[in-house]
């Protein structure tokens, strides 16, 4: 089993989303994130004051995914993620110890879908 | 001079601001996508600084002076308010200073270019929007203003009627809107899936002061503390009451459940489609005006909208272009003397001709800022240009045109 934990643009979250779904990846969690990689942040300007290479908004997914899936996923996300501009993002793919469904105690690979 | 009245246009003058900063500000800043609420606040900003400018030294003189010609412009005399001051000038208004006749005209011009914004939201580039702004106000308000308003104006000497503005400051931004929407194009993304209210509460918020902020807007409009701007404050408030119903009642109706942004949607049409009305009919029939208006900008922003898919993001067209075409035309229905010695008797009263000459009103001010709009655009686009880079489009217009965020994520 493998964790995987992609940052990319806020807004191409609803690409990635669907190509995740053609290939029957349903499972996802999503959340708002800031980070800085070799893109710079812009920089803010309040009264005067400025505040250079402020973080940029990111999105973050995690997708736990038995070994099949691993690579469909990671190309998935790629399709759906690419701009070819940089800021594109990253992903990490991680061992994954254990999983629990809580409603059933299911643990390992059955309970991962 | 009559103190009464004086209080009653300043105050309503300060009323109308009311409604660009902060009702309409945050009534759209509810509506845009978080990295770009504050492009929204900061025009409507820095339009109520521009426009307060270029109405106290040509725009006024353009629009309210002295006829330059065949009821096309007012002249320069009143360049710089030159001969405005605290005398009242009769032909306007009798019994209040020259000045807050002025002024309270000052938040008209003020708000009319700031409804626009809703059109090209998200997209639009801050100098190119400054500078269109200013032109926009100068070739499309000021000479439709001095047509339908101005002593001399060829509209008015036709004997059109439009109490507060609904084909002067509705109908032409509305219509100018639909235009800016089609050159402008659509919004990144905007084909694939609904971009979601980032907050609603603001939009809520911005839309009760904007119903608050009218009773100044159109009751103001009688230019005395009499029985007219009583009725048209009445007819104003039942208006939008009936309209903010109707409207839910149409959603529930249609999706099974009725929407916060759909009643305050509709709120905002009945107040638009009353605005050229509301000194010239009776209370009753400013229901029906409310309730019609709701069914004609339901059907524009649901249906003709998602139809032809032009992105006019957040519905100038459907709310002040459909509403105020339709409160002109409904003003030539139902329109009475009775409620007014100064207007005329609409079609419901057997005067034929009024309603016509409310057609040709609508005609006109559409033909008029949708040619107008079109050049200026074009103009401007080629100028400086109208559109942020797609890369800035996508990281908003907060960051990327005002170096600044409206909402951090951690400390």
């Amino acid at each position: 089993m493998k964790y995987i934990v992609a940052i990319i643009q806020p807004h191409k979250l609803d690409e990635v989303m669907k190509a995740l779904e053609d290939i029957e990846v349903n499972l996802v969690t999503v959340s708002t994130v800031l980070g800085r990689g070799r893109q710079k942040g812009l920089t803010e300007v309040y009264r005067g004051a400025k505040e250079a290479g402020t973080l940029l908004k990111k999105v973050k997914l995690e997708i736990a995914v038995n070994e099949d899936f691993v690579e469909p996923t990671v190309g998935a996300i790629v399709k759906g993620a690419r701009t070819g501009e940089i800021g594109d993002g990253k992903i990490f793919v991680l061992d994954l110890f254990e999983v629990v469904r809580i409603r059933t105690g299911e643990r390992g690979g059955k309970a991962i879908g | 001079m009559n103190s009464g009245d004086t209080t009653w246009v300043l105050t309503s003058a300060a009323l109308v601001l009311l409604m660009t900063m902060p009702g309409l500000a945050f009534f759209y800043g509810g509506l845009v996508r978080r990295k770009n609420v504050l492009s929204a606040l900061m025009q409507c900003f820095i339009i109520l600084c521009v426009i307060s400018l270029q109405w106290v030294l040509y725009g006024y003189s353009l629009t309210f002076g002295p006829d330059a010609g065949r009821g096309i412009i007012g002249g320069l005399e009143w360049a710089g308010l030159k001969g405005v001051g605290g005398q009242p000038f009769a032909d306007y208004a009798a019994t209040i200073p020259h000045y807050a006749f002025m002024i309270f005209q000052c938040m008209f011009a003020v708000i009319t270019p700031a409804l626009i914004i809703g059109t090209y939201a998200e997209r639009i580039k801050f100098s190119g929007f400054l500078i269109f702004t200013i032109l926009w106000a100068t070739f499309v308000y000021d000479p439709l203003g001095h047509w339908v308003w101005g002593i001399g104006g060829w509209l008015r000497n036709l004997g059109a009627l439009d109490f507060a503005g609904g084909i002067v400051v509705h109908t032409s931004s509305g219509v100018s809107a639909l235009v800016l929407a089609l050159l402008i194009g659509k919004r990144i993304g905007v084909d694939e899936h609904t971009f979601t209210p980032h907050n609603l509460p603001f939009t809520v918020l911005g839309g009760a002061l904007l119903w608050f902020g009218w009773f100044g807007f159109n009751a103001g409009s009688a230019l005395a503390a009499n029985e007219l701007a009583a009725n048209a404050f009445v007819t104003t408030h039942v208006a939008t009451a009936a309209a903010g119903l109707a409207w839910a009642l149409i959603e529930w109706q249609q999706h099974g459940s009725p929407t916060v942004l759909g009643v305050v949607t509709g709120a905002v049409a009945g107040l638009v489609a009353i605005t050229p009305a509301c000194g010239f009919v009776n209370p009753m029939n400013a229901i029906f005006i409310g309730i019609f208006v709701s069914i004609f900008c339901y059907i524009a922003v649901a249906r003709i909208k998602t139809k032809f898919k032009y992105d006019d993001s957040l519905d100038v067209f459907g709310i002040h272009g459909i509403g105020g075409i339709w409160g002109t035309i409904a003003t030539g229905i139902f329109a009475e003397k009775a409620v007014n010695e100064a207007g005329a008797n609409g079609l419901l009263f057997g005067n034929m001709q009024q309603f016509l000459v409310q057609c040709f009103l609508v005609l006109v001010a559409v033909t008029y800022a949708a040619t107008m709009t079109w050049v200026l655009y074009k103009f401007v686009d080629a100028l400086i240009g109208m559109r942020v880079e797609q890369k800035q489009e996508i990281i908003g217009l907060d960051l990327t045109q005002h170096s600044e965020s409206a909402y951090t994520l951690v400390e």
